[in-house]
């Protein structure tokens, strides 16, 4: 494997094949992301949540994306056309980049990854901007006021808690002394007879707890739906979308949840270690509690009031996160002298 | 007329803030009311933030939800599971039969003039020696029902002398066009459900 995956045509081959494989399975979490929430969603709420297509309702996102297939691509009138359909191809596509740098995991020296780039997390933050594109042009596009309001809420939301997410994770560089994600989920210890990997949120509690509210509010999960409110904005900037379009924003916004759930796994789980389970599935199960914290904060909180989104951005998180920054960093001098 | 105009927009009492010169009221409507800021005093004018409190109502939100998801689902599997409905539920209508296989209608139209929709059209027949239909004098060559006007009410029922018509546990009339709205003779004929058709003998013999 390794023979092959430095040949220079080999590499190629490889890395092809992987990057299919790659979004066969991604896109496939994605589908089976939605089914879970719904039906964790239904099942907070005492309701059996999706249950009709196929055992257990599994099948029931292959009948929702045919019934979205057909439906009439509709662009209203007076739109900006072009714009109109590249904004949600410009979302699935930032959500597709950010997963070529994230392992999965090392399992009998075989690398689940595509690329394993020495600034992984900074391609991931650079790609996930992007983002924000998506909703901004698709909200300018749509020639309608909620979708417009939507699209303007989503930037000034999303330049908000950006800050907040990176300097959330700041302290874990500065632990690890490493933006490469693989060695960020393989950081090891030797704290006393112990020797092995640990997962970093026990040294930075309070940065992952700034990393959950602000990946929340990154993709525009529901306590800072804003962007979308579906009562005030009617759907904000998905106002005018339906189809395949509105397909790809849903499947964009699901890929981003997986994607942020995945980041959470690696730089504050310990990515693929979990004692005896095999590395790949353990990321799957850490990848899923995640998941499903993001669905239980769903289910138990409204949505915030504008000016609370962004007081609690400005004044509250991000002079958390530098203070977070300032005390790791003081503390590392002290114990590394 | 004003007067009374002005009387009736006005609602009774109570609702109209107090015109009292000494209300203070008005002041506080441009604020939210009551529990979306934490209370200010107007001395400073500060808001004092109470960060255990709320991160401990965001961990009790948290909780009840989690204690919700482990409680068992309320819904009903509908077509599978239905709610069981009572015996004198009001749905579609049926035309009862005698023991020996005549029908009961006798085409009288009480169930007509006692209908406050007038859905129901009867037009009768006398009966003869060789086609006996009914043990009356007459009975019901038509009897139609437009289901689409029907209410449910169930004075076709009260009015029939002889209990030809009776409103069934059916509630699940839903069709594909309007025509098939319209419950024609042989439609109405239908059996009872046996369970219903006993009771409804049991409590004629008391």
């Amino acid at each position: 494997m390794t023979q092959l995956y430095n040949d220079p045509i080999g590499h190629w081959v490889v890395v092809v094949v992987a990057m299919a494989l790659l979004l066969f399975v991604v896109l496939t979490a994605t589908a089976y992301t939605v089914w879970f929430e719904r039906v964790a969603l239904g099942r907070i709420q005492r309701r059996p949540g999706p249950n009709r297509v196929g055992p257990f309702g599994l099948m029931q996102l292959a009948a929702d994306g045919i019934k979205l297939a057909f439906k009439e691509s509709f662009v209203p009138a007076k739109t900006d056309k072009l714009i109109f359909v590249i904004a949600p191809a410009i979302g699935v596509a930032a959500a597709f980049l950010a997963w070529t740098v994230i392992p999965i995991g090392l399992w009998y020296n075989v690398q689940y990854w595509i690329a394993d780039v020495n600034v992984g997390i900074l391609v991931i933050f650079a790609v996930s901007s992007l983002n924000v594109y998506a909703i901004v042009l698709g909200g300018y596009a749509s020639n309608n006021k909620y979708s417009l309001l939507g699209g303007l809420r989503a930037s000034a939301q999303l330049i908000s808690y950006e800050m907040a997410l990176g300097l959330s994770l700041v302290p874990t560089f500065m632990i690890v002394g490493s933006l490469r994600l693989r060695d960020i989920a393989e950081y090891t210890v030797s704290w006393g007879p112990y020797h092995g990997p640990i997962p970093l949120i026990l040294l930075t509690p309070i940065g992952f707890l700034i990393y959950i509210i602000s990946a929340t509010a990154e993709t525009n999960r529901t306590p800072f739906d804003l962007p979308e409110a579906e009562q005030e904005l009617i759907g904000g900037f998905l106002t005018e979308y339906s189809g395949l379009k509105f397909t790809m924003y849903y499947l964009a916004e699901y890929l981003n949840v997986i994607t942020v759930s995945a980041l959470a796994t690696l730089l504050f789980f310990g990515g693929w270690y979990l004692w005896f389970v095999p590395p790949v599935f353990a990321f799957l199960i850490k990848v899923v509690l995640m998941l499903f914290l993001y669905i239980w904060l769903r289910a138990t909180f409204p949505r915030l009031r504008y000016d609370m989104l962004m007081r609690l951005g400005w004044k509250v998180l991000l002079p958390l996160a530098m203070a977070n920054v300032i005390v790791t960093a003081i503390i590392l001098v002290a114990v590394q002298g | 007329m004003s007067d009374e105009k002005q009387d009736r927009t006005s609602p009774p009492g109570g609702l109209q803030p107090p015109t009292s010169p000494a209300s203070g009221e008005v002041k506080d409507r441009t604020s939210p009311p009551g529990g979306l800021r934490p209370p200010t005093s107007p001395a400073s004018g500060k808001v004092k933030p109470n960060v255990a409190g709320d991160v401990g109502a965001l961990l009790k939100g948290l909780r009840t939800t989690l204690g919700e998801a482990m409680k068992p689902p309320v819904t009903l599997m509908y077509p599978e599971d239905k709610t069981p409905r009572s015996e004198r539920y009001r749905g579609r209508h049926y035309l009862r039969r005698y023991d020996n296989g005549l029908e009961r209608c006798i085409g009288c139209e009480l169930c007509a003039a006692a209908c406050p929709v007038g859905c129901i059209l009867v037009i009768a027949a006398e009966n003869t020696e060789e086609k006996r239909v009914s043990p009356g004098e007459r009975y019901a060559k038509t009897y139609e029902i437009n289901m689409l006007r029907c209410i449910f009410c169930g004075y076709c029922e009260d009015a029939c002398p002889v209990q030809a018509i009776v409103l069934g546990p059916e509630y699940e009339l839903s069709d594909t066009s309007r025509e098939k709205f319209i419950y024609t003779k042989e439609k109405l004929l239908e059996p009872l459900p046996p369970d219903v058709e006993a009771r409804l003998n049991s409590k004629e013999k008391k």
